[in-house]
């Protein structure tokens, strides 16, 4: 298991214990962690998973495809730290992780 | 007319109503939250079911939009493997298949829709299967794999996820459209002829303008698909993918307005107050394009759920949508924003040969819809020229140097 921190816009915590193989998405609908709509289900197609890494975090979430890439390049509010969180694969290294997320998906 | 204590009874158990159901908790709704599903597990996703599910790239749990502890957590009564049989709304009582009856303050319907059934000789053998369920998907599974022969009837979206996950499988594919073209009735020929030729390439045969007259079968198992000009095209399984129709007999017989879908308002609200319907079955006003018709997609159903959800519970109606859609096929991801209504003119911008293009529908200088391949920021940009309505400069639009952040300033 993985503990993932997600912080809501107005500072609310929710931690997880997400299975690895689900990705950071999955942790949170799947929990009803509000503020992660995931329309799409995880296919890369709507951009409305939208969350911010943590700093730290960063390099140990690994890349983004061209895809995610681009679809962010076009998401509300997108900083350097920006993730689609469908796209962030959960393993035992991502135990500790911090994400926040977006005031809005849409 | 909101009340938090309510007793909400939603009928269906799919991607709508399961997410209503979530959605009522998250808005703060107390009251008892009832739903009753056909289907023997809880709400899932079926998107992945042409897809990575077929493909083994997904299981059980990832395909649950949340766990069955969930239901409980939340203090919803969920009812598995019960239909709904009858709506008796003058007394505000629902009554359910295996005998019981429940009372309402608030009923929600999500009864989804079903897969056509060809009336055909032979519909009913073994191996012709539809592909609207979880228990759809696994018996479709069982029949594909490497050397099976799979005939595809029908070559819309689904034929065509079906065909290509049957390839990823190592089955031979035969895709059989009783129109001259793919997609007929959803997209144009651009699109058309690009997935037919993708499809080719990898391997998929087509017989286009050819009408299915029966299945053959032995031993009571499907073993060909016949056509009208006699030809049999040998399979170990057929898929039939040919459209839905909504079930929508539940609130028809019970007196409400339906036309090919349950008639609703901008709140999901049918013209009893108490009474609401989402998803699949809902036929609905769209305000971007002046007129009311009923969608197929998970988008639908998720913001027809948060209208229900805002109204019943006394929030802010959400502010309007674009509709839009997916398909995911081989290394293609399709996205789709808005409908082509009323288009006279369409703009096709990048080359279909390169495997990222976008075609744009246009009705005066204004954009209906838009199909983006591979094309991430045509489909965003093009939603958002969708909703606000703004003059498009079609020049721009064609010029795929002009990039679309211009296009769209």
């Amino acid at each position: 298991m993985a503990k993932i921190t997600y912080i809501q816009f107005d500072g609310t915590e929710t931690v997880i214990d997400v299975k690895p193989g689900l990705s950071v998405m999955e942790g949170a609908v799947k929990n009803n962690v509000r503020g992660i709509d995931a329309d799409c289900g995880g296919a890369c197609a709507c951009a409305t998973c939208h969350v911010f890494v943590d700093p730290a975090w960063l390099d140990k979430v690994g890349q983004k495809s061209a895809m995610e890439e681009s679809m962010l390049d076009f998401a509300e509010n997108v900083e350097e730290n920006s993730r689609l969180s469908c796209q962030i694969p959960v393993t035992e290294a991502l135990d500790g992780l911090i994400v926040r997320l977006p005031e809005s998906q849409h | 007319m909101s009340d938090l204590n309510a007793h909400v009874v939603i009928i269906g158990a799919g991607h709508a109503g399961g997410t209503l159901a979530a959605l009522l908790r998250q808005y703060g709704h107390t009251g008892l939250i009832s739903m009753v599903g056909d289907e023997p597990i809880p709400p899932y996703q079926r998107p992945p079911l042409s897809k990575a599910w077929l493909k083994g790239e997904a299981d059980a749990d990832s395909l649950a939009l949340r766990p069955l502890a969930f239901y409980g957590e939340a203090n919803i009564d969920f009812r598995p493997s019960v239909r709904a049989v009858k709506l008796e709304r003058s007394a505000r009582k629902v009554h359910l298949s295996d005998g019981s009856e429940l009372s309402y303050d608030v009923l929600v319907i999500a009864t989804g829709a079903r897969a056509i059934a060809l009336p055909i000789p032979g519909a009913d053998l073994k191996g012709v299967l539809s592909l609207r369920t979880a228990a759809d998907a696994e018996a479709l599974k069982a029949q594909v794999g490497p050397g099976k022969q799979l005939a595809v009837v029908g070559g819309g979206y689904i034929g065509l996820e079906v065909a290509a996950s049957g390839r990823a499988l190592g089955a031979e594919v035969v895709v059989l459209e009783r129109e001259t073209r793919l997609l007929a009735r959803v997209a144009n020929e651009v699109l058309s002829e690009f997935f037919r030729d993708y499809h080719q390439q990898r391997g998929v045969k087509f017989e286009l303008g050819a009408s299915v007259t029966g299945f053959e079968g032995v031993d009571g198992h499907v073993s060909g698909v016949k056509l009208a000009d006699g030809r049999i095209v040998p399979c170990d399984a057929a898929v039939v993918g040919v459209g839905v129709i909504p079930n929508d007999e539940l609130a028809a017989d019970s007196g409400l307005e339906t036309a090919r879908g349950v008639v609703v308002d901008l709140e999901a609200r049918t013209a009893d107050p108490h009474v609401f319907a989402i998803g699949d079955v809902a036929h609905r006003p769209m305000p971007i394009y002046g007129r009311m018709f009923r969608m197929e997609s998970v988008p639908n159903a998720l913001e027809q759920a948060k209208q229900a959800a805002c109204a019943i519970t006394g929030r802010p109606a959400p502010t309007g949508e674009v509709p839009w859609q997916w398909s995911d096929q081989y290394d293609l991801k399709l996205q789709i924003a808005g409908y082509a209504f009323d288009v006279d003119e369409i703009v096709v911008r990048g080359d279909p040969a390169s495997g990222k293009f976008a075609v744009f529908h246009l009705k005066g200088d204004q954009l209906q819809s838009v199909e983006a391949i591979n094309a991430p920021p045509e489909f965003m940009m093009g939603r958002q020229l969708i909703g606000n309505r703004k003059p498009i400069d079609k020049a721009k639009l064609a010029d795929p140097t002009v990039s679309m952040k211009e296009v769209a300033a």
